[in-house]
C-alpha cells in the first residue's frame, strides 16, 4: 500500500481490542460546518483514495474507515468476521469524529444499517448503496458447511481471505434487518433514519425498503437530505 | 490440547462449553482411560491456555476444532460435547460426514423455544437498541479491559454463583488452573472480549434442523435442575426432534453433569459408543 494513499496525510490510527483500524479523511483539513460523513466500505473493498465527487457538497469533513482486514488496517490471523463485529469498527469510528451520517457499500451498508439501529444517537442518517457484500449467505446459513474449511490461507494480505470467505457466507435474515431499521426510526435524531440507494434486490434490503421509515432515493438527494439535517 | 491414556488406545474427542476450557474433563477423562480411550480435549481460541485472537466466531471455533482433530485420526471417531461443545459437535457431524462414529451432546441440544434471540418488535420495546449499545460500549474498552482480580478463593466463589451445585473445592482446583496471577491477583486466562451473549441472527430452527437431520447416532444428555449457566432444556420439547439414531436421556443434575457425576457419564458414554 502507498504511503501517499491519503489524500491529506496519514490515517488516523484507532484502537479496537487487538485491531489497528486506519481511518481516513478525505477533505482538506480546513475548518468545516456541519456534522462529519462516515464512508464504509464493500466487502474486499477499502476506502477511496480521494473525495468521491458525490460527496463533494457535503458541508463537513468526510471520513473513510477501512474494515478489520482490509485497506490497511490490521489482517488478523485466523478469522473469525461476523458483520456484528464490523459495527464495532464503524462504533470506533464514531467515537473519534463524533454522530455522523454514514453511508456504506454493499456490505458496508448491511453496517451501516445495524451502526444505525444500535447507535441510533449517533447515527444522522444511514444511506444504504450498492456494493460488494450486500447479500450475505441470504435469509439462512448455508446447511453443512463450515466457511474456509476447504480454502484454509495463512496469509495476511489484504483484503483477508477469511473476511471474503465468511462475510459471504453469513445469513441475514429480513426480520433481523428490519429490527434495525426499526430501532434506528425509535432513536434518531433525524428522519428518515435509513435512506436506500442501492437498486440490487436480496432479501435483507428488499424488507427493510418496505418498512414505511425508509425513504428510496438517489445517492445525491440522500446527501443533500442529510447534509441539511 | 490434552491426551489421557497410551497413544495405542482409540480416541474420544472432548469438547468444552462456552468461557470453560478443557480442565473440565479432568474427573471424566482419566475414567474413559480407564475404560480403553484415549481422550483429546483441546481449549477453545481466547479461552483457558490457547491464544487469544482478534476475532471470534461460531465458524471459526468449528474450524479451529477441525484442525485440532485431524492431528488426532484420520478414522472416524466418537465426540462428546458439553453445553456449546455440544452443539458444536452436531454441527461437526454435519459438515464432515463419515467423519464421527458416535455423537455425545451433554446438556447442549437446542429446543424450539431456546435461542429464539430475535423475538418480534412487539415484545422488546427499546430493549435491543439498548442492548446493542451496552455491547458496543463493552467493544470501546476492550482494548484495555481487563477481568476483576481476586484470589483463587474469590474466583471460586464467584464461580460457584454461577455453578451453585459444584463442591467449591473443584471450583477452586478450576480457578486455579483457569486463572494466572498478574501481580495485582489472579484473573481467569478466558479473553475479556469474549462476548457473553452477544448478538447476532441466531435461529432455534436452523439447529433443531442440524439435529434432526444427523446419521450418525446421538446420545443426548439432558440435565433436570436448572442453573444460571444451564440451558433450561425441556426433554419433551427436544424428544420429537431427535434424529433416527437419536437416544435421549434425562439425568437428575445440573448442568456440569460430567463434573457431577463423572461415573454415571462414563458408563453411559461407553455404552453408547460400544454399541453397534
Amino acid at each position: 500500500m502507498s504511503p501517499s494513499r491519503d489524500p491529506y496525510g496519514d490515517p488516523t490510527w484507532l484502537q479496537h481490542n487487538r485491531v489497528k483500524l486506519a481511518l481516513h479523511q478525505l477533505d482538506e483539513h480546513e475548518k468545516r460546518v456541519g456534522h462529519p460523513l462516515l464512508l464504509l466500505h464493500g466487502l474486499g473493498e477499502e476506502s477511496p483514495t480521494e473525495l468521491p465527487a458525490w460527496a463533494a457538497t457535503w458541508p463537513g469533513s468526510v471520513y473513510a474507515l477501512d474494515f478489520t482486514g482490509h485497506g490497511r488496517s490490521t489482517v488478523p490471523e485466523g478469522g473469525g468476521y461476523t458483520p456484528e463485529i464490523l459495527i464495532a469498527d464503524a462504533d470506533a469510528a464514531l467515537a473519534r469524529i463524533g454522530p455522523a451520517t454514514v453511508a456504506g457499500r454493499g456490505l458496508g451498508a448491511y453496517v451501516a444499517l445495524m451502526l444505525a439501529g444500535s447507535r441510533p444517537s449517533h447515527v444522522r442518517g444511514a444511506i444504504l448503496c450498492d456494493g460488494p457484500g450486500l447479500t450475505g449467505a441470504g435469509p439462512e446459513p448455508p446447511r453443512g458447511v463450515i466457511a474456509g474449511l476447504d480454502e484454509p490461507s495463512t496469509s495476511r494480505e489484504s483484503p483477508d481471505h477469511w473476511a471474503l470467505l465468511e462475510l459471504s457466507q453469513d445469513p441475514r435474515p429480513p426480520d433481523y434487518a428490519v429490527n434495525f431499521v426499526r430501532d434506528a426510526s425509535n432513536g434518531s435524531p433525524v428522519e428518515p433514519a435509513i435512506a436506500v440507494v442501492a437498486t440490487e434486490s436480496t432479501p435483507w434490503l428488499d424488507a427493510v425498503v418496505a418498512e414505511p421509515a425508509v425513504v428510496v432515493l438517489s445517492l445525491e438527494a440522500a446527501i443533500e437530505l442529510y447534509a441539511s439535517t | 490440547m490434552y491426551e489421557w491414556g497410551p497413544p495405542g488406545n482409540p480416541p474420544i474427542a472432548l469438547m468444552h462449553g462456552g468461557l470453560d476450557f478443557a480442565a473440565t474433563f479432568d474427573l471424566l477423562a482419566p475414567l474413559l482411560v480407564e475404560s480403553g480411550y484415549r481422550p483429546v480435549a483441546w481449549d477453545q481460541r481466547g479461552h483457558g491456555e490457547s491464544a487469544r485472537a482478534a476475532l471470534y466466531s461460531w465458524q471459526a471455533d468449528l474450524r479451529d476444532a477441525v484442525a485440532v482433530l485431524e492431528t488426532v485420526s484420520s478414522e472416524p471417531i466418537p465426540m462428546v460435547g458439553h453445553s456449546k461443545g455440544g452443539m458444536m459437535a452436531m454441527f461437526l457431524a454435519e459438515a464432515l460426514p463419515g467423519r464421527f462414529s458416535h455423537v455425545v451432546n451433554i446438556d447442549g441440544v437446542p429446543t424450539p423455544k431456546s435461542a429464539v434471540t430475535d423475538v418480534s418488535d412487539q415484545d422488546r420495546p427499546d430493549e435491543l437498541a439498548s442492548g446493542h449499545e451496552a455491547w458496543l460500549d463493552r467493544r470501546r474498552l476492550s482494548a484495555v479491559a481487563k477481568r476483576k482480580p481476586g484470589s483463587v478463593d474469590d474466583l471460586a466463589r464467584r464461580r460457584h454463583r454461577l455453578n451453585p451445585r459444584l463442591p467449591i473445592g473443584w471450583l477452586r482446583y478450576l480457578a486455579a488452573i483457569g486463572s494466572t496471577n498478574d501481580g495485582d491477583g489472579h484473573r481467569w486466562k478466558l479473553d475479556p472480549s469474549i462476548p457473553v451473549g452477544g448478538f447476532g441472527p441466531r435461529r432455534s430452527q436452523w439447529a433443531m434442523q442440524v439435529m434432526t437431520s444427523l446419521s450418525e447416532p446421538l446420545l443426548a444428555l439432558v440435565s433436570t435442575v436448572d442453573e444460571p449457566m444451564g440451558w433450561h432444556i425441556d426433554p419433551d420439547e427436544v424428544a420429537p426432534f431427535l434424529p433416527p439414531r437419536g437416544v435421549l436421556e434425562v439425568i437428575e443434575g445440573g448442568h456440569f453433569l460430567h463434573l457431577e457425576q463423572p461415573e454415571e457419564l462414563r458408563r453411559l458414554i461407553v455404552d453408547f459408543v460400544a454399541a453397534p
